[in-house]
């Protein structure tokens, strides 16, 4: 699958420390891994031999092209001695004897035979059945040459002069009678050509198989190494104090879920394989070079060296357009994420125009680096072209130069094509696959950096246990002081007793704190010093398991997961009956609601825009009614119902209220006017505390607070 | 697919057809350097050839690596303009369209969808120009010409290369047949991994408070080895890829040697050495055309994402306005009023009515307030004035024309609207207050006189910055309170001729809440505003209440009136107030 354009490589902070962390915790797979490594050494090495053996077919296949010329003067001389056996005047006899040939023939051969003036010229005067009668067939290595065949390479040679070029003379050798030819043909050896052909099968076969080995545990170990990043950030995010996700964003966390652990697992998984099998290439290329043979090794070295330095130079400059791009990328997609998530503000003002002139500026600055960068890395092949097929000119022409001096043989030239492409490819490879490795680094370091948050107290050691059923429901405060940073307190000396039962209140505005009181009740936060009592057990002695399971708690966001409806509200409790779902759901009015949704129970939650903000709101509501707890906490939890909603909802909480210590936070004052104690907060500080009549008396901020709202 | 190529323009094309010709000569070089490899390795293998020829041969070769080199250089600059252009276009085209949106059709889409199509589907398909273009003109030239230059040369040597190139073709459209929908299902769980580890996050109080951490990782780890599951099946798929593709070059060289072998053996002498250097030959061109046809496969496999890129572009590109600008700019004879015939609306497709039959009229400096309990249609009433959404049926009017008739602009320079949830600008705190185009110069005064006005003053100047403090993208720096202070101050700094409030005053506090109307009320003597509140303390004074309930206006008059007759809002009331603060009030 094509992937998209790279990455720049992010830079890491501790490359070798970072690598170091990533191999411990690849402990797991550590013989798979190796094991993986070693086939892709192996592959390489049998990719770097095969050449070797390709280069030996070829010389079997040039071996088998040259004629064989030692023959054609054996035969020659053969030729010689059939003509000038002993048996002369028996041959003669038998010319003359023959009555198909003609008289004047006859008489030109006892010519030539007494006389001797020109044997050669006047033999070759002579018809074919003449001549056959003075040759005596003869055998060479077990092919019979007629005496035939021996007139017709006599008048075949005949024609060759010294001045007849190679490939004249291998037309003529084309035009001999087939049994000379049969002993002059050059002798292909197929027997070694087959055996070297089927070693080439079994190393090219054993190479695939091994990279494919190779390649799928690599793609087992990273997947399965992503996996189990993936589930310890997951079990991390819960162990981690809130505090933490206080000074650090939701987008982060969630980038390092997919992103990060994306990068190690596909980076990784490609890099190091090709890591180890382009070194091993590239080295093993080099070292069979030079046992070939030094001068083509040098040769292959130089004409690539300085097609690499333009590469390079090449590399880094598109990097730093690479990363201009990606940096213009991301100012667009902000830009595009404030105009669309802004829309309506941008066309009631009227700053369409104004938007889009902005944008155009930006769109301009990608232009540019778009087309900077994707010049410039698409030139990285073609260059790698050229500098493959110049080492190839060099390469062919040095080695024409030893071929001709007889240093070297066609072999050698053949396989040392295939090196220069063994030589010049790994190099690109191991500076991308060096920039993968380090990217997936920087996202490792991300990734161990979350993993190595502090986490909450360990809380064994706390043995002491309160059960739901037996708790009466008394809880103080007591000399209470916390500031969600040490030297920022913003709570003093709060002490308050909430006897079982009771309703306590706490408001105040906007930002003044009262979500912090809910923080320390729940042990969400550790307070710096006093103590927070429950039944007369101090909470630091409980587990926070144990606190959260005392308390049902309602938050004003309304939280629900994708999901059914039945799946939210059951939520984590098991054994939750559709009766009592639905007894919750009527409490809190939202049953006739739920029956107009397709699927009732079963109808999907998260986005769906059948169910209002408010509506959502009363199901998280129903959600903490099916729990059955001492202690009840309700964050602004009716603040995005409508008022006459809240109402009933008010009643359902009532019913809800009895008989339990309740702490309600709410900013609509009518709410709580009935409250057991009203806790006001205003910058982090209880200011007044008192119920509704007695703080009205007070004159002091709440009476104000409650007073704005009837003021003109 | 091709829809989003119709943006090529006249010179666009022109370049295209400079690349094609350009790609041809490239490949005409690429496909002469093997006959003077062939004539190299001859040369080598002549005895008594001279160094010279060689090196006159090597000459030449290089002379049209080089040439080659030069070629692709020229073709990657015109094709890097072409899509880095292309892709800025389509992006300018994505983005006009998108602000000419209302909101129906934001919603429709969602904003994040139209952020990714606005940038990554662009940049997909910017990819399939840059790499896909070159390989798509040279990839089909080059097997033809190659295809041509050895197709005589041998049956056998053809043969072999005709299968591998099925085999190679075969190879890869079985991965693709079996990989591809699973590609689209890990995208799909890449997301569903984010979608369940964002719940944990935003749901950490909520799933602590229930000692719920197990049963979220349990869900958690569901996705997750599903996720890892699809994700190794896939890559354990393309481990066939690599090996596969190297044993077909490996086949092709070996075979084409082997088969050379014999050849050459039944060759006679004379033909012996050509069949030699054909070998060679034949061996590169073969090379070349596999090669090829990897590169077309390669596009296939980009072609089905750029695709989907494509149609998703495509549906924001085709997607009609449903809000169409009208033609009035001139001057009306009215001024500051608003009026409501008979309105009601529907979604497009949604059967039951949101509001029903709504008529009220207000005159210039006067306030309009509606309430009513959730989803009893406020929000939607107010949101047909500035027009996110048209009235299904009956006029909505502002100085007497229909708002369907004003140009936006001109409708939209009388509207001084704040929105439920306060949105703020990356930005100096000045910037986010002058936002916008209008009429009259917003000068630094103004602003800060509307900043005071929205009670702004006091934390703006405490900010470190005051006036030129910055605000981070999406307004994190501030509270909710703060940036709605600072949105009803950017309406205050227009001066328009009607406020609309969407419940813009639910993250104040009642004292600032009400301090703020006070001095608004002030600063906008002749200014009509309209107002949603949940608040009844917020909205009392207003001249006209409208009481909603299930999209119908179950009653209008001043909140002395309301309380007598109207026992909707008279329950409204009570929830909020005691007795004796309603009559007190």
């Amino acid at each position: 699958m094509p992937r998209p354009m790279r990455k720049p490589p992010e830079k890491s902070k501790n490359f070798l420390g970072s690598i170091k962390r990533i191999i411990k915790s690849l402990n797991n797979w550590r013989y798979l891994l190796v094991f993986a490594l070693l086939l892709a050494l192996v592959s390489s090495i049998l990719a770097i031999i095969s050449p070797d053996i390709l280069s030996d077919l070829a010389d079997t296949i040039t071996d088998g092209m040259a004629p064989r010329v030692e023959n054609i003067s054996k035969v020659s001389e053969k030729i010689t001695s059939s003509f000038n056996d002993e048996d002369m005047s028996n041959k003669i006899k038998n010319v003359m004897n023959d009555e198909n040939i003609s008289k004047e023939d006859k008489a030109i051969l006892m010519e030539t035979i007494y006389d001797v003036v020109d044997i050669k010229t006047a033999l070759l005067s002579l018809p074919d059945n003449v001549l056959v009668y003075l040759f005596s067939d003869f055998e060479f290595e077990g092919v019979t040459i007629s005496s035939l065949d021996q007139v017709k390479f006599i008048r075949i040679a005949s024609n060759i002069d010294d001045h007849n070029n190679s490939e004249e003379m291998l037309k003529m050798l084309d035009s001999l009678p087939k049994s000379i030819y049969e002993v002059v043909e050059p002798k292909m050896n197929m027997k070694r050509i087959k055996n070297i052909g089927f070693v080439l099968i079994i190393i090219y076969l054993v190479s695939a198989l091994f990279g494919f080995f190779q390649s799928f545990i690599m793609a087992t170990v990273s997947n399965n190494f992503a996996k189990s990043l993936r589930s310890k950030i997951s079990v991390k995010i819960n162990k981690l104090p809130l505090k933490y996700f206080d000074s650090h964003e939701t987008g982060n966390v969630l980038s390092i879920v997919t992103n990060d652990v994306d990068t190690i697992g596909m980076q990784m998984n490609q890099s190091l394989a090709t890591l180890v099998s382009s070194l091993t290439l590239f080295i093993g290329s080099l070292i069979m070079m030079f046992i070939t043979n030094y001068i083509m090794a040098l040769t292959a070295i130089i004409s690539s060296l300085f097609g690499f330095v333009f590469m390079f130079i090449i590399l880094g400059k598109s990097q730093k357009y690479f990363n201009q791009r990606q940096a213009e990328l991301g100012n667009m997609n902000g830009f595009i994420e404030e105009m669309y998530s802004g829309h309506n503000v941008v066309k009631v003002y009227n700053g369409t125009e104004e938007s889009i002139e902005k944008f155009d500026e930006l769109n301009d600055k990608l232009y540019c680096y778009n087309r900077k960068s994707a010049f410039l890395s698409g030139l990285m092949q073609p260059i790698m072209g050229f500098v493959g097929n110049f080492g190839y000119v060099a390469v062919c022409i040095c080695g024409a130069l030893l071929v001709m001096n007889d240093a070297i043989t066609f072999g050698v030239i053949v396989a040392f094509m295939i090196y220069i492409r063994l030589f010049t490819n790994p190099l690109s490879q191991i500076a991308q696959a060096l920039s993968n490795l380090q990217s997936s680094v920087a996202a490792g370091e991300r990734v161990f950096e979350f993993l190595d948050e502090k986490e909450m107290l360990n809380e064994d050691d706390k043995k002491k246990k309160l059960v739901r059923k037996n708790v009466l429901g008394n809880i103080e405060f007591k000399n209470v002081k916390f500031g969600y940073e040490d030297d920022r307190i913003i709570i003093n000396d709060f002490s308050v007793k909430a006897k079982s039962g009771k309703k306590i209140a706490i408001v105040g505005p906007t930002g003044a704190g009262k979500t912090t009181m809910v923080n320390l009740l729940m042990k969400f936060y550790e307070i710096n010093e006093g103590d927070i009592i429950i039944d007369g057990i101090s909470t630091k002695e409980l587990t926070r398991e144990n606190i959260h399971e005392l308390f049902i708690m309602v938050l004003q966001d309304t939280w629900l997961f994708e999901g059914t409806i039945r799946e939210n509200i059951r939520f984590n409790k098991k054994n939750v009956s559709d009766e009592e779902i639905w007894e919750a759901l009527k409490t809190v009015g939202v049953d006739h609601f739920v029956k107009t949704l397709p699927g009732e129970l079963d109808a999907m939650v998260s986005d769906n825009d059948q169910i209002s903000q408010g509506q959502k709101q009363l199901l998280t509501i129903a959600r903490g009614m099916i729990e059955d707890a001492p202690f009840l906490i309700l964050d602004e939890a009716t603040s995005n119902v409508d008022t006459r909603t809240e109402e009933l909802v008010q009643k359902a909480m009532d019913k809800l209220t009895e008989g339990r210590t309740s702490f309600i936070i709410a900013h609509r004052l009518s709410t709580i006017k009935n409250a057991d104690m009203i806790l006001v907060m205003k910058d982090g500080n209880i200011i007044e505390m008192g119920n509704h009549k007695e703080l009205m008396s007070k004159n002091g901020f709440y009476s104000d607070l409650y007073n704005s709202q009837f003021k003109k | 697919m091709f829809k989003v190529f119709k943006n090529f323009t006249k010179k666009d094309l022109f370049i295209i057809l400079i690349c094609i010709s350009l790609i041809v000569f490239q490949v005409f070089l690429d496909l002469k350097l093997p006959d003077y490899m062939s004539e190299i390795t001859r040369l080598i293998q002549t005895e008594g050839s001279s160094l010279g020829s060689i090196l006159k041969e090597g000459a030449y070769m290089l002379a049209c690596a080089f040439g080659s080199l030069a070629t692709s250089i020229f073709v990657g600059f015109f094709a890097s303009r072409l899509s880095a252009n292309f892709s800025k276009t389509l992006r300018k085209e994505i983005f006009v369209k998108v602000e000419k949106f209302s909101m129906a059709e934001v919603k429709n889409f969602s904003t994040s969808s139209l952020i990714t199509r606005t940038t990554n589907d662009v940049t997909q398909l910017e990819m399939l120009i840059a790499m896909g273009l070159q390989m798509l003109c040279k990839a089909p030239i080059m097997v033809v010409w190659a295809v041509l230059k050895i197709v005589n040369k041998s049956m056998e040597w053809s043969l072999l290369t005709a299968v591998l190139v099925v085999v190679l073709l075969a190879t890869i459209g079985f991965l693709m047949i079996i990989v591809l929908p699973r590609f689209e299902r890990v995208q799909k769980l890449i997301d569903k991994v984010n979608g369940v580890t964002r719940e944990n996050l935003t749901g950490i109080r909520v799933i602590r408070a229930f000692n719920a951490e197990e049963f979220i990782q349990d869900r958690f780890e569901g996705v997750n080895k599903e996720l890892t599951s699809t994700q190794l099946f896939n890559q354990r798929c393309f481990s066939i890829l690599n090996p596969v593709m190297n044993m077909i070059m490996h086949a092709l060289t070996l075979g084409i040697y082997f088969i050379g072998a014999y050849l050459i053996m039944e060759a006679s002498m004379l033909d012996k050495i050509t069949l030699f250097s054909d070998m060679v030959v034949f061996s590169s061109y073969g090379m070349q055309v596999l090669m090829s046809f990897l590169m077309l496969a390669m596009i296939f496999m980009m072609w089905p994402r750029a695709q989907v890129s494509a149609k998703r572009i495509n549906e924001v590109l085709e997607t009609e306005e449903s809000i169409k600008d009208g033609k009035f700019d001139g001057k009306t004879k009215e001024v500051g009023t608003v009026e409501f015939k008979n309105v009601s609306f529907k979604y497009p497709d949604a059967s039951e009515y949101l509001l029903k039959d709504i008529s009220f009229k207000v005159k210039k400096g006067e306030t309009i307030a509606f309430i009513g309990s959730t989803g009893s249609g406020k929000s939607t009433l107010i949101n047909l004035v500035p027009r996110f959404y048209d009235a299904t049926d009956g006029e909505v009017l502002i100085d007497g024309v229909n708002v369907k008739d004003y140009t936006l602009e001109t409708l939209y320079e009388k509207l001084g609207y704040v929105s439920q949830k306060a949105f703020m600008f990356t930005g100096s705190v000045m910037d986010n207050v002058k936002y916008g185009k209008s009429k009259h110069k917003k000068t630094s005064e103004k602003v800060k006189e509307a900043i005071r006005v929205a009670q702004g003053e006091e934390f703006v100047l405490k900010m470190d910055k005051g006036y030129d403090s910055h605000i981070a993208r999406g307004g994190t720096n501030v509270s909710g309170g703060q940036k709605q202070r600072l949105s009803i101050a950017r309406a205050i700094a227009r001066d328009p001729e009607i406020y609309i409030f969407d419940d813009s005053f639910s993250a104040l506090d009642y004292k600032t809440d009400s301090v703020l109307r006070k001095e608004l009320k002030k600063y906008t003597k002749d200014a009509t505003s309209m107002i949603v509140a949940q608040r009844i303390g917020t909205i009392m004074n207003a001249d006209k209440i409208v009481v909603l309930d299930k999209g119908k206006c179950v009653g209008i008059g001043t909140h002395n009136e309301l309380l007598k007759k109207c026992s909707v809002y008279k329950e409204i009331a009570l929830s909020q107030l005691s007795k004796e603060e309603l009559e007190n009030a």
